[in-house]
């Protein structure tokens, strides 16, 4: 007990245990993702024959119709007249400037994203609002999911599936997530007693209470959530394009490898083009479908 | 100002509560011998963290009445009427509806029970701010499966009944609160449900507002006869739309009455504090506070009058015959008839004229005849009958120990 080097000097363990336990658990993954990679790998299949079918409608499409067809959703959902413009002058200058089939490729990846998000997110989030306990459960995850670096996640996934579309989504997914699922927990939970309660007086049953009374009063906070998720997704090109992704995060890495400032400049135009694009529409959508609010304070 | 008074038939119970408790916290069973052993809400919080909700409540809420359940805010009042469709569980207890024991309902059947027997009015409105006036109406029937357009037609009648005809699509934030609480009133109308639960529903109205929606609260039970169980922590108001009233204090049932009752023989300082401040003179009807007939006069002459007349303390008397109350007779009068024929028939023209009064009159309307009057006034019911006397000192009496102003 004479030994008090521990006091100055972090314990820890030897080297040669540190290698062992990596060791162990690196093979461990290896055998695992050998044996079990084909088969996760098959599940993904159908999602992977939907994103390449995405992606090929998209590119095939004639330009003009893409621009038409996304003014006249901007338009819809936001009934402003410079919105669309707007949508159509980004679009145009997009093409203009070669980086169209790009564009479409990203694009159909982050809808792809968004869309799986939504489907995931929201009923995560609904378990969360109703039990303590998976609010618990699932808190820790998701701030380890938002907190730890994408690389670090990215090495298991690429391992398990190689390099490809179908890592890159889940990669895009497990980072992009979070808002929706946390943004759902918390709007369920915001929702005014007094009307919860009212429902229940007249005999809602909770599925009754869930889609007539919460998920409406919790809109413009899943809204939100929505709207992160997709900006976090736009921001995950980048990373997503070293496993392989295509779209416009590519030209953005070759330009920095060869310091091709232009190029990545561009691209990074365009990739916050589509984000302000994106943010626009879903923020002017949920805002329209919430016109209720409106004279919420002359009560 | 007259009160409608509800047809006194044989009172049929609908609602039974026996040997309820709520004790509030996370292991509710196991304190209960304390509460059991008598200890105080106060001496629970402080021992256990539990709070004592409701202690001991027992009553019974007859068809076709409105049971005012009153009390300071904390009371439990809320906690109460949560138990009638199990918003809120007992920890010990029975609730029976209609001879059905509420709690013994499993899930589905309870979501029926609410849909189908009871509806409910909030303090706080708890309308669908999402959805339209006319859907938050129809929210009920909506929720019990009844198609779009026929939901939609009642709903804008009861809309109609309760004065907010043309304002179908508008939103609730859109509404004043006043508006709001109709549209609450219309929601629960709408079902068709037996029973009306209102938690403090006119509480959080202006004065005006408030006293029209009693108003039409009264006017609309005239027609629908429904139950209703209303929370309100207004004497006033208790008194003015309750059937009965039932006085909450930290949970428990201090007093339980008519009215009346309450008001004038109030069961302790907390209930009297409560009637203190309250107008009796707008609150009691003549018949609450008037005493017997007793200087009644039914003789067929003038003879057996003056007889009659010397059996009670005064100096006159109320001649009534078969027709009912006719006159004030005077002992000098009568007195000098005798005199001049001791056999003379008594009729009313040896009456003097003086108005009586009927006995649902509100006291405040007979104060000046009663105190113009140098006799007490003679009171009648609808026939035309004598049931009564008001005199200028039971009145006095009766209004004076309603606050120390003399001193
Ligand atoms: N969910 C609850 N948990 C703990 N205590 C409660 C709860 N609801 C009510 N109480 C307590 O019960 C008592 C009665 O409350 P309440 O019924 O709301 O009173 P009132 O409606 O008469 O103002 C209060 O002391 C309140 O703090
Ligand atoms: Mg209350």
């Amino acid at each position: 007990m004479a030994d008090s080097s521990w006091l100055s000097e972090v314990p820890q363990l030897s080297r040669g245990e540190l290698r062992d336990i990596r060791k162990f658990l690196d093979t461990e993954y290896r055998d695992f993702s050998r044996e079990y990679g084909e088969i996760i790998e098959g599940f993904f299949d159908p999602l992977l024959s939907f994103l390449v079918w995405f992606e090929k409608l998209l590119l095939a499409t004639p330009w003009w119709l893409v621009i038409a067809i996304i003014a006249g959703l901007a338009y819809l959902s936001s009934r402003s007249w410079k919105l669309s413009l707007g949508v159509v002058i980004s679009f145009f200058m997009i093409g203009y400037f070669g980086m169209w089939d790009d564009t479409m490729r990203t694009m159909s990846i982050i809808l792809v994203c968004t869309l799986m998000a939504i489907a995931l997110g929201v009923p995560i989030g609904i378990a969360m609002a109703r039990s303590d306990r998976v609010q618990s459960v699932v808190t820790p995850l998701l701030d380890i999911m938002q907190t730890m670096p994408a690389f670090v996640y990215l090495i298991p996934v690429v391992m398990l599936l190689g390099i490809g579309k179908i890592p890159g989504v889940i990669a895009v997914v497990i980072y992009a997530i979070p808002p929706v699922i946390r943004l759902t927990n918390l709007g369920i939970r915001l929702v005014d007693k007094d009307v919860l309660e009212a429902a229940t007086a007249y005999g809602a049953s909770s599925l009754q209470r869930l889609i007539g009374v919460q998920l409406p009063l919790a809109m413009p906070t899943i809204m939100a959530g929505i709207n992160q998720t997709i900006m976090m997704a736009l921001s995950m090109v980048v990373i997503a394009s070293m496993i392989g992704v295509k779209g416009l995060g590519q030209p953005v890495l070759k330009s920095i490898t060869n310091q091709y400032f232009t190029l990545g400049l561009l691209n990074g135009l365009a990739i916050v083009a589509l984000a302000i694009i994106f943010d626009r529409v879903s923020q002017a959508y949920a805002k329209r479908s919430q016109r209720y609010l409106e004279g919420m304070d002359n009560g | 100002m007259v009160e409608a008074k509800i047809n006194k038939t044989e009172p049929v119970a609908l609602i039974k509560i026996e040997g309820l408790y709520k004790l509030f916290g996370n292991n509710p069973k196991k304190f209960m011998p304390l509460v059991h052993a008598g200890k105080s809400k106060d001496e629970i919080l402080a021992e256990t963290g539990h709070t004592l909700g409701l202690k001991d409540i027992n009553l019974t809420i007859n068809k076709g009445e409105i049971f005012v359940i009153m009390g300071l805010s904390g009371s439990g009042k809320s906690t109460l009427i949560r138990h009638f469709n199990r918003l809120i569980d007992p920890t010990e207890g029975v609730i029976e509806v209609e001879g059905t024991d509420v709690m013994k309902l499993p899930q589905k059947e309870l979501e029926l029970f609410r849909r189908h027997k009871m509806s409910m009015v909030f303090q706080r409105f708890g309308l669908l701010p999402h959805k339209s006036v006319v859907d938050n109406v129809a929210y009920g029937l909506a929720i019990q499966g009844v198609s779009k357009s026929e939901r939609g037609a009642k709903a804008k009648e009861w809309l109609e009944t309760v004065g907010l005809a043309g304002y179908e699509e508008q939103y609730p934030a859109q509404l004043s609160g006043g508006q709001q609480q109709r549209v609450g009133l219309a929601r629960a109308l709408c079902t068709d449900a037996e029973i009306l639960l209102m938690d403090e529903a006119f509480s959080a109205l202006d004065p005006l507002i408030r006293s029209e929606m009693q108003d039409q609260l009264i006017e609309l039970q005239q027609k629908l006869h429904k139950t209703i169980i209303f929370i309100t922590h207004d004497l006033d108001e208790a008194l003015r739309i309750g059937d009965r009233i039932a006085i909450l204090k930290d949970g428990e049932m201090v007093q339980q009455g008519e009215p009346e009752d309450i008001l004038l023989n109030p069961a302790n300082d907390y209930v009297e504090a409560f009637v203190r401040d309250v107008n009796r003179a707008r609150a009691l009807t003549v018949e609450t506070v008037m005493k017997d007939p007793v200087n009644r006069i039914t003789a067929d002459t003038i003879g057996e009058a003056l007889k009659q007349m010397k059996g009670f303390k005064g100096d006159y008397g109320y001649y009534v015959n078969e027709d009912g109350y006719q006159g004030v007779l005077t002992e000098e009068k009568l007195q000098a008839a005798y005199d001049d024929d001791n056999k003379a028939k008594l009729t009313s023209a040896h009456c003097e004229a003086l108005d009586a009064i009927s006995q649902d009159a509100v006291l405040e309307t007979v104060i000046p005849d009663t105190l113009n009057s140098q006799y007490s006034l003679p009171v009648i019911d609808d026939q035309g009958e004598m049931t009564g006397q008001l005199s200028r000192s039971t009145l006095a009496e009766v209004l004076g120990n309603e606050e120390p102003r003399n001193r």
